[in-house]
């Protein structure tokens, strides 16, 4: 009997505390985002978003619109096809979700450490596009077919100069771990793969892109468009089921930002640190103690805790930015969607690729090791000073009154 | 029950074939038929991994999940010609119904 | 090692009982769907053996691009009468026997066959914790000979000592033209082409 507890409940239990831990820490940071969404939004437009529920920012606001969703009435169309329609958001859920098994928050903080962590994220994220099928298909209504093909379509497209961008810190880290790719980055800030080469700076904006098309955001949203195709492949889903559909897009967005994070931003390292974080405390026996055959060693688990919380902070500033763009930009047509992908992203990226792999081989050893300091410290500078302009500036109120009659002209 | 053996994962192989085979045997339509051509890519695929996780030989190991990766590619080269196929079928006859294919009959 | 049976039946369990609803299903959309989980179910076994890479390029290639084509060409074709077409019973009873048999003689043969295998719990445990999988495909890929050790020359006589090991990088350039010729004949094929008159349905002729 207790050979059974060993063998089988101990990792079975493990395994179960570790994915309830990941699916909470995602569901929180949905539930953060829509709050983040709606007061972007509000800000952007020149009102204030949310200020009702729960204090003068309206942070509860996402638990009132989780309960408004969980109470609304399970309406399925009559010509749907049932199992299909009850199926299909399960099955964006767990293609957004799975993903976060590879995911590394600090150095040790990985529910599998896989060798092949970024390429396994990628082909489980990719299998999210059946969800969008079976949803536009099994609700019976054309228009919700013609938007699940078109989201299918896009989504299908845009994984090819994914998948070429992410090659690129890849080619230069030698590795498709994304623990060791983070680790690679650690030191001062220039060591970051964004300011690497020229082509590697290329690549992170060309993967943002990518990421924002292929997680269905603004300016590529068509399927949440209302004035195209009223609410594409989810125009027949209400309640619960519509929320597991956005769950997945905000648990896919923080997936796409935390692969940009670990693969050119540095992952969980500050940047301005000469040692490595997850090597705080290393055999230092000054603040560990022995507890239950366990050795805990105090500075090392707080040298990990500092480095998920600057992973997690980076990740949301990348999400923040695809909230920002969202509101900033008009929406895209689908030809248009289509073309940017097929005539601009993916010869771009074939070119960044080309250019990454000549730069690692031809360029002598002292510019590949060296140039990254100058470049980093420019655009570090440069982000900066327009962060203290922006700060500094005054708002310019408009004016009381308008200085030229309004007669129509002759 | 105790011990998963070679044995175990070879039979799965088997019935992902024989589905597969099924599937191409019975269905009227076209891409019915592609699908059970897809089942049984995969039952040969299950085996060429149970045989590289069960050898004794390291060399061995790798050659067969090389040649299961092939088998991959080669598989979604060959539903993608199949799929062309179909659809020229489709736009020349309205229909996917592999029954009323008998135009080279006879 | 007892979570490795309890997984595997649970994975061999699905994805089996997926095959056979594809099989048995009637809708073709429906079979689709469950094509989907059965080669998801296939992904799962390929990660249970320790085989990562293979692993998740079936969930990239084949889920997330083949089963994609297929489900588009699906929809292409799903007219109303098209969703489901019904196979007759005597069809179905000889496709049963049929199938039956072949499984009793691939099953037979498995079984009797003496395998020469290790034992794979103590190696996958050794294996899946530093995941060698991935390097020694890369190296394969990239050149490096990784493979089973074959003889260099034709010369097989007793004493020669010529034993290289296969690399694999020739099979993945030609693979890489072979997709592309694939790519542009697939192209070529579905173009969209004015219907030719005089070109009657077939399902219209008596």
């Amino acid at each position: 009997m207790t050979d059974f507890l060993e063998e089988f409940l101990k990792p079975v239990l493990i395994a179960v505390i570790i994915a309830s831990a990941l699916v909470s820490f995602v569901a929180g940071s949905a539930v953060f985002f829509i709050w983040l969404e709606r007061k972007v939004a509000g800000r952007i437009q020149d009102r204030l978003g949310p200020t009702r529920v729960g204090g003068k920012f309206g942070w509860l606001q996402t638990l009132a619109d989780g309960i408004k969703l969980l109470v609304k009435e399970d309406v399925i169309p009559a010509a749907a096809d049932k199992l299909l329609f009850r199926l299909g958001p399960y099955i964006a859920f767990c293609g957004s979700f799975a993903a976060f098994l590879a995911l590394p928050f600090a150095k040790g903080v990985v529910a599998q450490n896989l060798n092949i962590a970024i390429f396994f994220m990628l082909a489980v994220m990719s299998t999210e596009v059946f969800g969008i099928i079976l949803a536009g298909y099994g609700s019976g209504s054309k228009w919700s077919l013609f938007g699940g093909m078109r989201e299918a379509a896009q989504l299908v497209s845009y994984e090819v100069p994914m998948a070429i961008c992410v090659v690129i810190p890849v080619l230069v880290a030698g590795t498709l771990n994304l623990t060791e790719i983070a680790i690679q980055q650690s030191g001062p800030f220039w060591n970051w793969r964004l300011f690497h080469d020229p082509f590697t700076f290329g690549a992170f904006w060309t993967y943002f892109t990518c990421a924002t098309a292929s997680c269905k955001r603004a300016p590529f949203d068509l399927a949440e468009a209302e004035s195209e195709l009223v609410a594409g492949f989810h125009t027949e889903y209400s309640g619960l089921r519509w929320s597991f559909f956005f769950m997945a897009e905000y648990a896919s967005m923080f997936a796409v930002s935390g692969i940009a994070v670990l693969l050119f931003l540095g992952g969980w390292n500050p940047g301005f640190l000469w040692f490595d974080l997850g090597d705080l405390g290393g055999n230092n026996n000054l603040l560990s103690f022995n507890v239950l055959n366990t050795n805990i060693n105090v500075l090392n688990i707080i040298g990990q805790v500092i480095s998920v919380v600057i992973f997690i902070a980076k990740g949301w500033l990348l999400v923040f930015v695809m909230v920002w763009v969202r509101w900033t930009l008009p929406r895209l047509r689908i030809d248009q969607v289509m073309m940017t992908c097929l005539k601009y992203l993916l010869p771009l990226s074939c070119m960044l690729l080309a250019g990454a792999a000549i730069w690692q081989v031809a360029m002598p050893a002292l510019v590949q090791n060296w140039l990254r300091v100058p470049v980093g410290l420019l655009c570090v500078g440069a982000v900066i000073i327009v962060a203290f302009k922006m700060w500094t500036t005054r708002q310019q109120l408009p004016a009381s009154g308008v200085s030229f009659d309004w007669k129509p002209s002759r | 029950m105790q011990e998963i053996g070679l044995n175990h994962f070879l039979i799965l192989g088997a019935v992902l074939f024989v589905c597969g085979v099924v599937c191409m045997a019975t269905k009227r339509n076209a891409i019915g038929v592609l699908m059970g051509v897809e089942l049984v890519l995969n039952g040969a695929n299950v085996n060429f991994v149970a045989f590289a996780a069960y050898s004794a030989d390291s060399a061995f190991s790798i050659e067969s999940k090389v040649f299961a990766l092939f088998v991959i590619v080669l598989a979604a080269a060959e539903a993608a010609i199949a799929l062309a196929i179909v659809l020229n079928f489709y736009n020349n006859h309205m229909t996917v119904d592999v029954d009323t294919a008998e135009e080279l009959k006879g | 090692m007892t979570v490795f049976p309890f997984l595997f039946w649970v994975i061999a369990l699905l994805t089996a009982g997926c095959a056979v609803a594809v099989v048995v299903s009637q809708n073709v959309v429906r079979m689709a769907a469950w094509l989907l989980f059965a080669l998801g179910g296939a992904a799962g076994v390929f990660f249970l053996l320790g085989a990562d890479f293979v692993g998740a390029t079936q969930l990239l290639v084949y889920v997330g691009g083949t089963l994609v084509l297929v489900v588009f060409g699906v929809m292409l074709t799903a007219q109303g009468p098209f969703i489901s077409m019904k196979t007759s019973a005597a069809e179905w009873g000889i496709s049963a026997v049929v199938g039956l048999l072949l499984f009793g003689v691939l099953a037979a043969s498995l079984i009797t066959a003496t395998w020469q295998s290790s034992d794979v719990t103590k190696r996958l445990r050794s294996d899946m914790a530093e995941s060698r999988d991935t390097v020694n495909v890369g190296k394969g890929f990239a050149g490096l000979e990784v493979g089973p050790a074959h003889n260099a020359t034709n010369d097989t006589t007793a004493g020669s000592q010529n034993r290289v090991h296969t690399s694999y990088l020739l099979p993945f350039e030609i693979i890489s033209v072979h997709l592309l010729v694939v790519l542009v004949g697939a192209a070529y094929l579905a173009r969209a082409k004015r219907r030719r008159r005089g070109t009657e349905p077939l399902a219209m002729r008596s």
